[in-house]
């Protein structure tokens, strides 16, 4: 069995270029565990993203170059996954960890097929066995099963969903040595060509508000809103919360689609999750039942969402929301 | 335009759901059905073979194709009450176990086979399963075919051979396009599937279902199933069920009695 200082653990960087978020800092406290951290970057980093890599001891960041084909563009999952394998080939990676969004999967996916490592996708734990395989463990079915599995051929790749662990700096600042990475993309790679790229805010955010994905705090609404996502706001702004929607509340317009909570949408795990005006339907559960602490406020006392619920208000959210909001503001004061 | 479109039957998600024993979905004829998302995908080819006119459309084919057990038949079954073409079922003992990577190996080993009968334009499946919910077998099976990938398309269109897709992530939307043949993924955004009329239903029953197995398909049985897959489920149960929610009814004060349970939970 590999002792855990002999394993090299590559940590792929969301955002390198603005300054790394919480996804990226959770995976950096998950790797400290398994092994020596290397993080790669596939653009330029900024000063604060070394700062950060120093306080989560990290020993060395790969920065990739991307030459060979033209239109070569990171936000390609083929090149990112060709960029990523030249990372671990440069740092003898054994495990590589990645978030959990669509596109990091997507390279993920492409990286383990391409270096004929193992995939575990959407895991809230890693360990290692008693025989020195990586384990990924998740849930499944909709949070109501618990799989775990084991990795049997390297690098073993994993993305980690928002909120498994809570991200901590090392015990001590490291020395981040940078190392540029020189990529060869291939025309395989850019055979899809990315036409145009537009930021927005981030679904849930606005103004000043966590980003869905990753929020430790969500409050959602569904129909029962009847449109009108104030109270909805106003109990998430009084939380410091996440705004998100169901698929119903999306396909009315009431708010942008990348707001959906669902197995179709953005999978949520927060430490608690506020669901107003939603029955609960299949769908939307999938994506939140995996959730700390579930509130639910609904006027109908039947619905299904109360069967998954720790707490429930049966009323009008109109009314409970505005109320629950005002009370922890004056506790807050 | 010849387009495939790779389906999977899964279990009803409003069913009681559960894994096997070596932790497989499990999965029975009874409450199986083709993936919901997969109806976006059948959908989305249908439109694109429709928009050619009636002799366009005369001329072109949307083939389902899945990759399972007998059972897994009720999935095409339901393709063909949308209005597939043709359908084909790629069974063989050896795929059962499977990982991601398996089955893509298989599923782009049934569209190189399709591709020896008449050249395939596009691959167009679902967002994902809705049993595994994984949603990296279309970025896959584009890796197995080295065809380019355009994935969770929330548009699509098709002029002059070039395919282009519009894609929603978190913060940021994307414009792809890439030259034909392609591997599109559409999300459930996409387009409204529709729903089957009484006479496709009733043609649905009777029409031929192409059976192939591993051989036909030229795949060694080696690389896909348990024993190629590179990852194993080592345990898996059912959580336990939550505690009965503690629910009170607003009477005026049920604002109050949320944030105090926030509060009293170290939540505020």
């Amino acid at each position: 069995m590999a002792d855990s200082t002999d394993r090299t653990v590559l940590v792929h960087l969301d955002t390198p270029a603005q300054g790394l978020r919480s996804p990226a800092l959770e995976l950096l406290t998950m790797a400290r565990g398994l092994g020596s951290v290397v993080a790669v970057a596939l653009e330029e980093p900024s000063e604060g993203t070394l700062d950060q890599l120093a306080e989560h001891g990290v020993r060395e960041l790969l920065v990739t170059e991307l030459c060979g084909a033209p239109g070569a563009d990171p936000h390609l999952t083929p090149v990112a996954a060709e960029a990523l394998a030249a990372a671990v080939a440069a740092s003898g990676a054994t495990v590589v960890l990645l978030s959990s969004s669509f596109p990091t999967k997507e390279a993920a996916a492409r990286l383990a097929h391409a270096t004929g490592g193992g995939l575990v996708l959407d895991v809230t734990e890693v360990s290692v066995d008693g025989d020195g395989a990586v384990v990924g463990a998740k849930r499944v079915l909709a949070g109501t099963w618990d799989v775990a599995c084991a990795v049997r051929s390297e690098p073993a790749v994993l993305t980690v969903r928002a909120n498994a662990v809570v991200a901590t700096p090392a015990p001590a600042r490291s020395e981040v040595a940078v190392r540029r990475v020189a990529v060869e993309v291939t025309a395989t790679a850019t055979a899809a060509r990315l036409v145009s790229r537009t930021e927005h805010e981030p679904a849930g955010g606005g103004s000043g508000r966590p980003a869905l994905a990753e929020a430790a705090y969500v409050v959602a609404g569904g129909r029962g809103t009847l449109g009108d996502f104030g109270p909805v706001e106003d109990l998430a702004d009084a939380l410091g919360a996440a705004v998100g929607a169901t698929r119903d509340a999306v396909d009315e317009g009431w708010v942008g689609h990348d707001a959906q909570i669902g197995q179709t949408g953005v999978t949520v795990a927060p430490r608690l999750y506020v669901g107003a005006g939603i029955s609960g339907a299949p769908h939307h559960r999938g994506g939140m039942q995996s959730s700390a602490v579930i509130v639910a406020v609904n006027n109908d006392p039947d619905s299904p969402i109360f069967e998954i619920a720790d707490f429930g208000v049966v009323g009008d959210l109109a009314e409970v929301l505005p109320q629950a909001a005002a009370t922890i503001r004056a506790h807050r004061a | 335009m010849r387009i495939v479109v790779p389906v999977k039957h899964v279990p009803d998600i409003h069913s009681d759901r559960q894994l096997t024993e070596d932790g497989r979905v499990a999965r029975g004829a009874e409450d199986g059905t083709l993936n919901e998302l997969d109806e976006n995908a059948v959908e989305a080819a249908l439109q694109l073979v429709e928009a050619l006119g009636a002799e366009g459309r005369a001329s072109s084919e949307v083939v389902a194709l899945t990759v399972g057990p007998v059972e897994s038949e009720a999935a095409l079954r339901k393709a063909y009450q949308l209005g597939v073409d043709t359908a084909v079922r790629v069974t063989d003992d050896a795929v059962a176990g499977s990982d991601v990577f398996g089955t893509a190996r298989a599923v782009a080993a049934g569209i190189r086979r399709l591709a020896q009968d008449g050249p395939v334009d596009l691959v167009i499946t679902g967002m994902a399963a809705l049993d595994g919910l994984g949603s990296v077998v279309p970025a896959l099976l584009s890796a197995e075919l080295g065809l380019p990938q355009l994935a969770l398309a929330a548009r699509l269109s098709v002029v002059d051979g070039v395919a282009e897709i519009s894609r929603d992530l978190d913060g940021v939307t994307e414009v792809l396009t890439a030259p034909l043949p392609a591997v599109v993924s559409v999300t459930d955004h996409v387009n409204t599937p529709r729903y089957p009329n009484f006479k496709l239903i009733m043609a649905a029953r009777t029409k031929d279902v192409t059976v192939w197995d591993l051989a036909e398909l030229g795949l060694d049985p080696a690389e896909v199933g348990e024993g190629a897959a590179r990852a194993r489920v080592v345990s898996s149960g059912p959580r336990p069920p939550r505690e009965p929610a503690e629910i009170v009814t607003d009477k005026g004060e049920g604002g109050v009695a949320l944030a105090e349970y926030l509060i009293r939970n170290d939540l505020v």
